[in-house]
């Protein structure tokens, strides 16, 4: 304790150098949690995002050959003999031909051709008209589903918009339906809301190759979705015998993926600044170096009235490490205020993570002894007659 | 009785370059608790080299040397420090007081790495202050005082923590005559206390103060004897 107060007392007195001593260890651990903290605000606002497109779906694609083909309906007698593991299942197909209306080419509207079931797997609901059907499917029919702003755009609203035509690429198709408004901040072109569906089979029968080659799946149990892509790569693999021509994903894989992504990036982005707390460490080593030189004087007269080598060392280690402690609680402060500051400014919410500070908070207490080591021991080497002469 | 320091064929021998440098040769002199001893030589005569000797700063290349007994040949530095500290109160030319503290922790300063606790070690200290008249000036800091005043706070840190020897050097080497005569007298009736007291200086004058001189020449003793005697020289 008497080593405590001796050292708040020292770096006390000399405020002006104490300061400047800490200063790299200020820079460096600020710089560390801001680092750390903003890139993982910022990648965990994109998982946000990522996460809210479904945890609960996968996604299969299969690459259709010559002699190994995929039936959308053995896809769903598949689906059928797994209804307790499968909730919903939609095939995707992207027709050739853009949207047009009137004159004008809605080149960034999306077209999709699905099943019935995808607007379940989207979880949307429907606001005026009805969905795709079984039978629009089957009977090949022309219709189409619209996205709230798609529908806005075209006809001014939902209601108007039932009935309409709109063409994609060159065939017309009357409009059914138009889904719910789903984003409540902002509609735009190429927005969540701006989108037509339109049966698969119609959308494959746009397509040179009127295979399909995609497949979206909802699970029951988001748990169990590594098992249930298992599942379906099995049998996806009686149908190909050859991994390599299809691919499952799960999209709550991807989203660990992310994370481990995340974890790794922000490690090496801590590590990068970390290189600035062994600089500042360097800097608190040579101050302490200079400290010992002009107190050469006084650590002769400690150890002539009695001070022994290693109350000595003590000294001026725990000073050493009091002075960067501080440094690096300032650090932390301050990091953790520009943190929220920068987080604000561009919109996300950052908050300092709990690791980096207390990582900070430890190296800049180990700093503080592993720099002041070598001097301190300097300092107690010292002979007392030499010592005393100095100066 | 045992002598307090008992000196017996002490060399301190240094190789400069080429030449071997004897600054203490062959120095055998014993000191009895109770006496005052003055050892006093020029500057390079090898009193300086003595006093380290005999204030444990310090191990002679040969001979030995007993500090109440005890044989300092074998010491480890730590071994030394904590010798120094039990049984030593050093008087320096320069004051030697720890700037950035206050007097009173400055007096403390030995009575801390004897381990004594806080509020003891505050009595203690205090109670040396007032011996030398300073109680008021206890929590100033030492650049407040005058020369005389920092000197007498560093006697006090000598006689802290009750040690067996106060080993004066050059103690009004800083001061005017007026002060040094009041340090001095000041020395002097610490010994009539029954102190046990060595010091070192070049001046004669100063010398006189004690009861045995002890003279210094090229590392070796030229006299060693009462003052009177001393003073017929």
């Amino acid at each position: 304790m008497q080593s405590f107060k001796m050292a708040i007392r020292s770096i006390l007195s000399n405020k002006m150098r104490s300061f400047l001593t800490m200063l790299g260890i200020i820079i460096g651990v600020a710089s560390v949690i801001m680092l750390v903290s903003i890139v993982t605000g910022y990648m965990s606002s994109m998982v946000e995002s990522f996460a809210s497109m479904g945890v609960d779906r996968i996604n299969v694609s299969v690459t259709n050959t010559a002699s190994r083909v995929l039936e959308p309906d053995e896809m769903y007698e598949f689906f059928d003999d797994n209804r307790d593991t499968f909730l919903y299942m939609s095939p995707t197909v992207t027709p050739q031909g853009r949207v047009k209306y009137k004159n004008e080419t809605l080149s960034s509207t999306r077209v999709g051709g699905y099943s019935d079931d995808y607007l379940s797997v989207m979880g949307y609901e429907m606001e005026a008209g009805r969905n795709i059907s079984w039978s629009d499917i089957s009977g090949n029919r022309k219709m189409a589903v619209l996205g709230y702003y798609t529908a806005w755009y075209m006809f001014g609203s939902s209601e108007n918009a039932v009935g309409e035509s709109l063409k994609i690429g060159n065939a017309l198709f009357t409009v059914a339906g138009v889904v719910q408004r789903q984003d409540e901040d902002s509609l735009e072109q190429g927005g969540t809301d701006d989108f037509v569906w339109i049966p698969y089979t119609v959308a494959a029968k746009m397509n040179r190759s009127s295979q399909i080659g995609s497949y979206i799946v909802t699970i029951r149990d988001v748990t169990k979705a590594d098992e249930d892509a298992e599942m379906i790569e099995d049998f996806l693999y009686t149908v190909f015998r050859n991994d390599d021509l299809y691919t499952v994903v799960a999209n709550s894989s991807m989203l660990a993926e992310m994370n481990r992504m995340i974890s790794q990036i922000s490690l090496m982005l801590g590590g990068i600044a970390g290189i600035s707390l062994l600089v500042a460490g360097v800097g608190v080593m040579n101050i302490m170096l200079v400290s010992v030189t002009e107190r050469t004087r006084e650590i002769g007269i400690r150890k002539a009235l009695g001070a022994k080598r290693r109350t000595i060392m003590k000294q001026f280690v725990i000073e050493a490490a009091v002075t960067s402690t501080i440094g690096g609680l300032i650090g932390i402060a301050v990091g953790s205020v520009c943190t929220g500051l920068i987080g604000t400014a561009i919109g996300i919410k950052a908050t300092p993570t709990l690791s980096a500070v207390l990582i900070s908070f430890g190296v800049s207490v180990g700093i503080g002894l592993i720099f002041g080591y070598m001097p301190a021991n300097r300092a107690a080497k010292l002979n007392p007659i030499d010592a005393l002469r100095s100066e | 009785m045992v002598p307090l320091i008992s000196l017996r064929h002490i060399y301190k021998i240094y190789e400069m370059g080429d030449e071997t440098v004897y600054a203490n040769d062959d120095i055998s002199l014993d000191i009895d608790r109770g006496e005052f001893v003055a050892i006093v030589g020029k500057s390079g005569s090898g009193k300086s080299t003595l006093m380290n000797i005999i204030g444990a700063l310090d191990v002679p290349t040969k001979g030995t040397y007993l500090l109440g007994g005890e044989d300092t040949g074998e010491m480890t530095d730590d071994e030394l420090a904590e010798i120094r500290n039990r049984m030593i109160g050093f008087i320096f030319q320069q004051y030697n007081l720890l700037p950035k503290m206050s007097v009173l922790e400055n007096v403390e300063l030995p009575l801390l790495y004897q381990g004594v606790r806080d509020r003891e070690r505050r009595e203690i200290a205090m109670e040396q202050l007032k011996r030398v008249g300073l109680e008021d000036k206890a929590f100033n800091l030492p650049r407040q005082l005058s020369g005389g005043q920092q000197q007498r706070v560093s006697i006090a840190r000598a006689l802290a923590g009750s040690p067996s020897l106060i080993l004066a050097d050059e103690p009004t080497g800083a001061l005017d005559s007026k002060t040094s005569r009041e340090v001095l007298g000041f020395i002097r009736s610490l010994n009539e206390e029954g102190n046990t007291i060595v010091m070192i200086t070049h001046d004669k004058s100063i010398a006189m103060h004690a009861k045995r001189a002890v003279q210094i020449m090229d590392g070796r003793i030229t006299f060693d004897g009462s003052i009177e005697e001393y003073a017929k020289l």
